[in-house]
């Protein structure tokens, strides 16, 4: 059992924390910057005595996953954009069938095949999906090597709770770095599954896991039920940080790992004196609208901050519409470019003297 | 005095609503599997997959668990559930558009590993559920809705014989071609397709059975003419008989 804190790799980290949190079936085909994942566990799992399978496909390994989720196991894959774009079907056909199951994403700079650096262009990908119908994929978006642990064991628990795929969406920055960390016990509770896995029809009727359905009632209820559970997750299964959000005049939001540097640069601002606080959803899909639309009530602006062309940015503004008029302004970098410390703070001044100080002037992006 | 002379078996459903139509084989097939079943003794320890096309109401009848794949990809599916619950029996039931089209990749490679699973594929040259296109099956000259004057070699190629590809599989332990045109044919039928059960419940591999099957609707015949067509120019094609046996070389 592992408690003391180690220098640890976000990928090495996940797949440790799948191992601790009882996952059983693996299935994967290996993509830059994610391969970690699946070496690891090509070795770890069969030690353990569970399973690991070099699907052909990211098409294939969807579809394992399918099946080996509609047996009740705690099944994962693990993949980078490009080749999670192949799971999409399968991830509509899981969500459809309410299996449980964790599909880990670790970005690179898109579109196409980009290149392996950090990105968060699968935003879109991740929690607007590209799989037909109604359905979300539950998201939850570390921005540590620790919180890519913390995180993985609550994938598994939401993903086992509600019957539901659920997505850790991290990025190459994370996946690839090193910091301390500790993988600890897997903090949550089993949940059992019996009542509805596949086992064999011993003793009781056959059980069938299906997405089809041809009763157009049975079938629009059906979707309701789901988009319920999805209310559910959010009120009880949310997780936030916001950071000297009280009083702060113009707040910035970002996710994952270039949350973390905007919140260095948030400390810079204070230090000068600016009244600026950061707002970041760890859960991000069902997307926390409330609580976004909570803080534009207070604040004279927003500065959304992302590694892409401003995705999150939509499901921001979404949220205030209606709610507060007030400025939302955003600093992007697509295609695997990280920002500095340094260059957020500008942002972040730029942002400031515009909408607070009401000096206007032309804002370089 | 009253004799039992034929049974529904277990693993049919009570309640059983058969959805395909007049004079096709598949119900033939599906009671076939169900028979073997309930013979082998399996029908409580055993998981299904569903494929997509006319065998995706395979919960209407089959009185077994059942779980649904996506177009092509059954044998993904099927990987997944062996591979997590080793002890299960888990086949599935395909069509040849969904086995050998779109998921020619999904069933090579589930094979290459040698699941210890079991494969039964309905090939009936066409795309039944749809409305009777051509598929990889497809014979030539063979006139279909997306082959009006026929199938031509130049614009859409060959037919794709899969029990000759998939027997060259390391990772296979039966393979077989059969008929259900005839009662000798259907008896034949079930022989095999018990060795393909046989294969995964001996942990030889995966155990295959392509059915050469009518659709009389798409093909505009009467079943009388669509079994003629199976043993005349379906049978020259695709050879029916015993591609590879693991399994009696076990024994």
């Amino acid at each position: 059992m592992k408690k003391e804190k180690e220098l640890l790799k976000g990928n090495y980290a996940i797949a440790q924390a799948a191992i601790q949190a009882g996952c059983q079936s693996y299935f994967g085909y290996p993509i830059t910057p994610q391969s970690e994942i699946g070496e690891y566990l090509s070795e770890k799992m069969p030690e353990n005595g569970r399973v690991f399978v070099a699907a052909e496909s990211e098409v294939a390994a969807i579809n394992m996953l399918l099946g080996a989720g509609s047996t009740g196991v705690k099944a994962m894959t693990s993949s980078s954009s490009c080749a999670v774009a192949l799971m999409q079907e399968g991830l509509s056909f899981i969500a459809g069938d309410e299996i449980p199951c964790v599909l880990v994403s670790v970005m690179r700079g898109g579109p196409g095949l980009g290149y392996i650096y950090p990105s968060q262009g699968d935003y879109y990908q991740a929690t607007k999906g590209g799989g037909n119908g109604d359905y979300k994929i539950v998201t939850f978006a570390p921005s540590s090597v620790q919180e890519c642990v913390d995180l993985t064991y609550k994938c598994f628990y939401v993903s086992q709770k509600y019957r539901t795929p659920v997505c850790l969406l991290a990025d190459g920055m994370l996946g690839q770095m090193m910091e301390p960390a500790v993988v600890g016990e897997y903090p949550y509770e089993e949940i059992d599954q019996s009542s509805w896995a596949l086992d064999g029809a011993k003793d009781r009727e056959p059980r069938y896991i299906a997405s089809i359905e041809r009763e157009q009632e049975t079938l629009r209820k059906r979707v309701v039920k789901i988009f319920e559970k999805y209310n559910q997750i959010l009120e009880n299964e949310n997780l936030f940080e916001k950071y000297e959000i009280d009083g702060a005049k113009l707040v910035i939001t970002a996710f994952g790992s270039i949350a973390r540097i905007a919140k260095a640069a948030v400390k810079m601002a204070r230090k000068k004196g600016l009244k600026v606080g950061l707002f970041r959803p760890i859960m991000l899909n069902p997307f926390p609208e409330k609580i976004v639309a909570e803080i534009a009530q207070k604040v004279d602006g927003i500065l959304d901050i992302e590694l892409n062309c401003g995705q999150m940015l939509q499901d921001i503004k979404a949220s205030i519409a209606g709610v507060a008029s007030i400025p939302v302004e955003f600093f992007g970098r697509p295609a695997g470019m990280m920002m500095t410390v340094e260059e957020i703070y500008e942002q972040i001044e730029i942002a400031y003297k515009k909408i607070v100080e009401k000096k206007y002037g032309t804002a370089c992006i | 005095m009253e004799q039992l002379v034929y049974k529904k078996p277990d693993s049919i459903r009570d309640d059983f609503r058969i959805t395909f139509c007049p004079g096709c084989d598949h119900g033939v097939a599906v009671k076939l599997v169900a028979e073997v079943l309930d013979e082998l003794g399996v029908r409580e320890n055993t998981i299904g997959i569903a494929s997509v096309g006319c065998s995706v109401f395979s919960y209407d009848f089959f009185n077994i668990d059942i779980v649904e794949a996506p177009h092509g990809r059954s044998l993904a599916v099927a990987t997944g559930v062996k591979r997590s619950k080793p002890d299960k029996v888990v086949f599935t039931y395909q069509g040849d558009g969904d086995l050998a089209s779109i998921g020619i990749g999904e069933t090579i490679h589930a094979m290459t590993r040698g699941e210890k699973v079991t494969a039964i594929c309905i090939n009936n040259t066409t795309y039944g559920m749809t409305g009777g296109q051509a598929g990889p099956t497809t014979l030539i000259g063979q006139v279909t809705t997306t082959t009006t004057k026929g199938r031509k070699v130049e614009i859409s190629g060959y037919p794709l014989k899969v029990a000759e590809v998939l027997k060259e599989i390391d990772g296979t332990a039966f393979v077989a071609r059969v008929t259900l045109d005839s009662p000798q044919a259907i008896m034949n039928a079930k022989k095999c397709i018990k060795k393909a059960f046989e294969a995964q419940l001996k942990g030889l591999g995966t155990g295959f059975v392509e059915i050469l099957a009518t659709c009389p609707t798409n093909w505009k015949m009467t079943p009388q003419q669509a079994h003629a067509r199976v043993r005349g120019e379906m049978s020259e094609v695709f050879r029916p008989g015993i591609y590879k046996d693991k399994v009696s070389e076990a024994k």
